[in-house]
């Protein structure tokens, strides 16, 4: 199941795993990214606050925690090929995988209609 | 996601649509504030995007709207003796039709703006930062004698074309007295462009080849199609418009020098011209010229970063334990593949190959002194 943010964050759950990027829109937004600052493996990251950093040519943009949690993993591809995030934003371009300490919360999220519906009236 | 070091903010006045606002919606444009206008900061399409755009400049050749920025027109009696008194020029070495670049000062030295003077038949056109036009205007107002006139062209909208194709481009559709090819680097004249007067000045903001091009605003959005229409060229936002700036070590107004800084300190001393270096007569001269003397205890110098993640205006500089510096402008540089910046650094730090480090988010970036332009410039000088 794939859940989306008001900050234009996909989070798709299996298990109890969840893994997060940014949608197309998003990257879209942005530009060429050059960078992206992830979070360490083992990192508590509560939901809403700073969890990475990505770089476009022309701005610096945070990313937040769309649900509170453990990272696990970080995409090791993005050292290598940060601009994975325009080409491939809501599959090889993914950011991190974590828990999910409160489910809760994601029922709080947009699935994927409702995040279309968000993205066409901003 | 939020983004928190945009676009210029520089002031909340109601947005005035510039001449060319329609093309560029048209085009697909993301349309940002900048200097009291929406400008366009990047284009929709296979071209666009700003490193796509960046790349098409330095390979091809770019039309920016630059038709927020101030044109005006300086005449009246013993205008040449009153713009000497509030600028670092010397007029009498300036030729009718060239461009130079010369600084606004403050009564310490401080930059209040930089501009472009040309030397036209009765009077002086001068080209000034957009979100500093408004007080350009009332400064100068203030400072010149009542029989010089300050008219501000603000029917005339300006475009530049720049990169290694714009004379090409631009050559099949201009006519003059002289043919577009006698112009070299900083020489300007007068051309009809597709049947419209234009003033045209091989100059510019990019370290390209290239041309900027005064038009009367109500012909601009035909000949802005008439010149996209050409094969090389395709329309750059703003956002390659700063990458190619500062590629090119080029300042930015508002960010690389302020009020707060001197001209000597900013590395601008070809701003101020050889004979007012000895004579003075200018706001502050009394500051630069002790400067150019004894040098500054900071200069603005271009810094390479290791790595991949680009040092923002703002970051604070560090040798060792010792903060000796903040960067004024910082990004990702396409053409290198690495992020550059320039910074103000104290002057015992400021030699080539120095190393540094730059703070981004708590962490320490290795940082060299580099010599700039970081992409060398590439203008056409002639034989």
């Amino acid at each position: 199941m794939r859940y989306y943010t008001d900050e234009h964050e996909w989070i798709e759950v299996e298990g109890d795993v969840a893994t997060v990027g940014i949608t197309d829109y998003a990257q879209g937004q942005l530009g060429d990214i050059v960078f992206v600052e992830l979070p360490e493996a083992g990192a508590m990251i509560e939901q809403g606050k700073d969890a990475a950093v990505v770089e476009s040519v022309k701005a610096a943009s945070d990313v937040y925690a769309p649900i509170t949690g453990e990272i696990i993993e970080v995409n090791p591809a993005l050292e290598e090929d940060p601009a994975l995030v325009n080409s491939a934003p809501e599959d090889g371009g993914w950011f991190f995988k974590m828990t999910i300490a409160d489910p809760g919360e994601l029922d709080k999220l947009m699935d994927e209609d409702g995040y279309k519906a968000f993205v066409e009236s901003l | 996601m939020s983004d928190h070091d945009t676009e210029d903010h520089l002031e909340d006045l109601p947005l005035d649509p510039l001449p060319l606002d329609a093309w560029h919606r048209a085009r697909g444009a993301r349309m940002v504030p900048f200097a009291g206008y929406e400008m366009p900061i990047q284009y929709a399409g296979p071209f666009g995007g700003i490193v796509a755009e960046h790349n098409w400049t330095r390979e091809s050749a770019g039309l920016f709207d630059v038709s927020h920025m101030g044109q005006l027109y300086i005449s009246g009696e013993g205008v040449e003796a009153a713009l000497e008194a509030v600028l670092p020029i010397d007029l009498s070495t300036l030729k009718h039709g060239n461009p130079r670049y010369s600084l606004l000062l403050d009564e310490n030295g401080g930059v209040l703006d930089d501009l472009m003077v040309t030397r036209w038949s009765e009077g002086f056109y001068l080209v000034v930062n957009g979100a500093t036009k408004w007080d350009d205007i009332a400064h100068l107002r203030e400072h010149l004698p009542d029989e010089v006139t300050i008219s501000h062209m603000d029917e005339s909208a300006l475009l530049a074309l720049q990169g290694p194709k714009a004379f090409a481009a631009l050559d099949r559709l201009v006519s003059g007295e002289t043919p577009l090819g006698s112009l070299t680097f900083m020489k300007g004249a007068a051309f009809k462009l597709g049947g419209v007067d234009a003033w045209i000045s091989r100059s510019g903001y990019t370290g390209e080849d290239g041309f900027e091009i005064s038009l009367p605003a109500e012909s601009v959005g035909a000949v802005a199609d008439l010149i996209c229409a050409e094969p090389e060229v395709q329309p750059i936002g703003l956002g390659a418009r700063d990458s190619l700036r500062l590629e090119a070590g080029l300042p930015l107004y508002g960010h690389d020098m302020t009020p707060e800084t001197s001209p000597i300190e900013a590395q601008l001393l070809f701003g101020i011209n050889k004979r007012r270096r000895t004579q003075g007569g200018f706001p502050g001269a009394e500051r630069i010229i002790r400067e150019i003397n004894e040098g500054t205890a900071r200069k603005w110098v271009g810094l390479k970063l290791e790595g991949r993640l680009p040092a923002r205006e703002g970051a604070e500089v560090f040798a060792g334990e010792t903060h000796v510096g903040t960067v004024t402008s910082g990004g990702f540089s396409p053409t290198l593949g690495a992020p550059i910046a320039m910074a103000y650094v104290a002057s015992e730090q400021a030699a080539t190959g120095t190393a540094l480090e730059v703070e981004v988010r708590g962490r320490r970036l290795a940082a060299t002194v580099t010599p700039t332009p970081f992409v060398p410039h590439r203008y056409h000088r002639g034989n």
